[in-house]
């Protein structure tokens, strides 16, 4: 068998042609509501919400479910995507596709940049830094008046349900594949257990400052498309609570599970836009919810298992492809 | 103004609102040095005193001192009832769902607090006389002394409790070897709680202060102060009183200076980053000793 074919077996198998027919069936369903006028506007800004949603919780899980580095500073890598993709489309008249990945590649460099020195420290002590960088990251934009400063910056709307969908698709995939590679599997023995996993051999601080920075890629390449959907970005949308909130999805939707995040980003969103007229009662019932999970469930949902479509498989092969 | 007396200036509004900062950040240290958890709620818990205060001066028309100690009291009691429901199951959790417990408590403070008392600032009343002293062109406010003094009081009744009393010792004990301390038949649980009902009735003093000193309160008034009070606990060395005392004088003072040289805007990013460059280079804190990790 030569290696075109290995690859063309890998790639094209009956698990992979389900997923992809289901999120094309997902994508054809909302968009064919959405054009005869059943789905509304409102609607289809919480299922937008959700691919973002769903980019942030998954690449925050990356780094904290699965690479075991608690950072709660992802809304400061959401904002420097978000302000740098504005950069380009709104001041520069750049390509929305330029801008994305502009955005991206800044917050990439910011997650290199603030992870070479945090990510010495452990535990709780990578929190608050993380923390303290993300707030550092906001107050910057809050005083960078060339893009509105404290009142904040207006934003064409060019994302729509389309880019929305097929860039969180695209995103999962990677971050799932990332994860199932021979990298990815260095990132999970750092956080089952770091000194044993550098006698090993394997070189710790690379692969927590590599799962640091796709995590915070991923970050900025969702507030790229928050921005260029919402038509107006402010500072403190990117506050610390915004990075709790992702973290809270994470942590409801199982860490170390990738269709947790997926499921936690989903419930959390959705459950928010349902009591979207309550917003006080929504965040004291979210508080409840939370600590009952906590109580009742420590693991999340999902705990660190996958949704697998196995049981569509008649004939049982033995070999394992991971995909979702 | 001179630039001396701006400093002198500078350093009374400083040590006014580090004095803040310190009461807030002992709750924090305290807790942190007996459970290893962050009380995200911590804050809010400071913010709940604030309005028990406020509501004791308005509605009931006590005196402030009554008014402080009535809150105190009951804010004590929410800090231990928070504990035992939320906390204690969560013992021998992993620390993630402990923080992520935390979390969900700070928003239930928050958003349960509008809930009930309304979104809308409150002004707090005078409580004191609005007498200034000046030198030369330093103002002295009635209310700094006040503050200042009330805090150095609750320091040092504090420093009694723990150096001094039963419930002190069995603190320190439990916070040194929770199992030990167990076995010398110290009550743990009944300890861990008392260390809440310390730090939340310091915080409900801190929130009162703030009131006074910012003259105004409202349900999400706890977030940013309780995040500074947690940089300054770390900043001194979590886990550590004498830390959290001098992490906090030394936010205040940061801050003030900050805004006093006119960039107030960006006095929280300061804070962020001195927080930041002291845990590169001294993770425990500037009071902390270097524990090495073991295998």
């Amino acid at each position: 068998m030569s290696n075109m074919e290995k690859y063309r077996n890998q790639l094209i198998n009956r698990k992979n042609i389900i997923v992809l027919f289901l999120l094309l069936a997902v994508y054809g369903v909302v968009q064919g509501l959405f054009n005869i006028g059943v789905l509304g506007n409102f609607y289809m800004m919480t299922l937008i919400l959700v691919c973002i949603y769903i980019i942030l919780a998954v690449s925050q899980n990356l780094i904290t479910g699965f690479t075991g580095q608690l950072a709660i500073g992802h809304a400061g890598f959401m904002a420097i995507g978000a302000y740098m993709s504005a950069f380009v489309t709104m001041k520069l008249e750049g390509h929305l596709v330029a801008g994305l990945i502009f955005g991206a590649l800044m917050a990439a460099l910011a997650g290199i940049m603030v992870g070479i020195p945090t990510l010495r420290l452990r535990g709780d002590y990578l929190a608050i830094a993380t923390l303290g960088l993300g707030e550092i990251v906001r107050i910057f934009f809050l005083n960078f008046n060339y893009m509105g400063g404290a009142t904040g910056f207006q934003v064409s709307k060019t994302i729509n349900w389309t880019w929305a969908f097929w860039l969180m698709v695209l995103s999962v995939v990677v971050i799932t594949n990332f994860i199932n590679s021979s990298h990815g599997r260095a990132c999970i023995s750092v956080r089952e257990n770091e000194i044993a996993a550098e006698a090993m051999g394997i070189n710790t601080t690379k692969y927590k400052v590599l799962a640091f920075t796709i995590g915070a890629m991923f970050a900025g390449l969702a507030g790229g498309i928050y921005a260029n959907y919402m038509y107006f970005i402010q500072p403190g949308t990117f506050s610390f609570l915004k990075s709790f909130e992702i973290l809270v999805m994470v942590v409801l939707g199982g860490l170390g599970s990738i269709t947790g995040s997926i499921l936690g980003a989903g419930i959390m969103t959705i459950g928010s836009a349902l009591l979207a007229d309550y917003p006080e009662m929504r965040m004291v019932i979210i508080a409840v919810l939370l600590i009952l999970i906590m109580v009742f469930r420590p693991n999340g949902i999902m705990g660190n298992k996958e949704f697998k479509l196995n049981f569509l498989d008649l004939k049982k092969k033995g070999e394992e492809n991971g995909t979702t | 103004m001179e630039s001396a007396e701006l400093i002198i200036q500078q350093l009374i509004n400083g040590i006014s609102l580090g004095s803040i900062y310190a009461l807030i950040a002992l709750g924090y240290t305290m807790v942190y040095g007996i459970i290893q958890l962050i009380n995200f709620a911590h804050g809010d818990v400071m913010m709940v005193g604030a309005y028990l205060g406020w509501f004791c001066t308005t509605r009931l028309n006590l005196p402030f001192l009554p008014a402080l100690i009535i809150s105190m009291a009951l804010t004590a009691i929410l800090g231990m009832i928070i504990e035992r429901i939320a906390y204690k199951p969560l013992r021998n959790a992993t620390r993630l769902a402990a923080l992520i417990t935390a979390i969900g408590m700070s928003f239930f403070l928050e958003y349960g607090g509008i809930l009930v008392v309304g979104p809308q600032k409150r002004t707090f009343p005078d409580v004191f006389p609005q007498t200034v002293y000046e030198f030369g062109n330093v103002t002295f406010k009635y209310g700094d002394i006040v503050i200042i003094l009330i805090t150095i009081m609750l320091m040092l009744l504090l420093q009694f409790v723990i150096k001094y009393t039963r419930v002190g010792k069995a603190m320190r004990a439990v916070s040194f070897d929770k199992e030990a301390a167990n076995l010398m038949g110290i009550n743990v649980d009944n300890t861990i709680s008392a260390t809440f009902a310390i730090g939340s009735a310091l915080a409900a003093a801190a929130g009162v202060l703030l009131g006074v000193y910012f003259n105004q309160i409202d349900p999400l008034m706890g977030i940013m102060p309780g995040l500074k009070a947690f940089v300054a606990a770390v900043l001194g060395g979590i886990g550590l009183i004498p830390g959290a005392m001098l992490g906090g004088y030394a936010m205040g003072l940061i801050e003030a200076f900050v805004s006093g040289l006119g960039f107030s805007t960006w006095r929280d990013a300061v804070a962020f980053l001195i927080l930041i460059i002291v845990l590169i280079v001294k993770p425990s804190g500037l009071l902390g000793k270097n524990i090495r990790e073991k295998v």
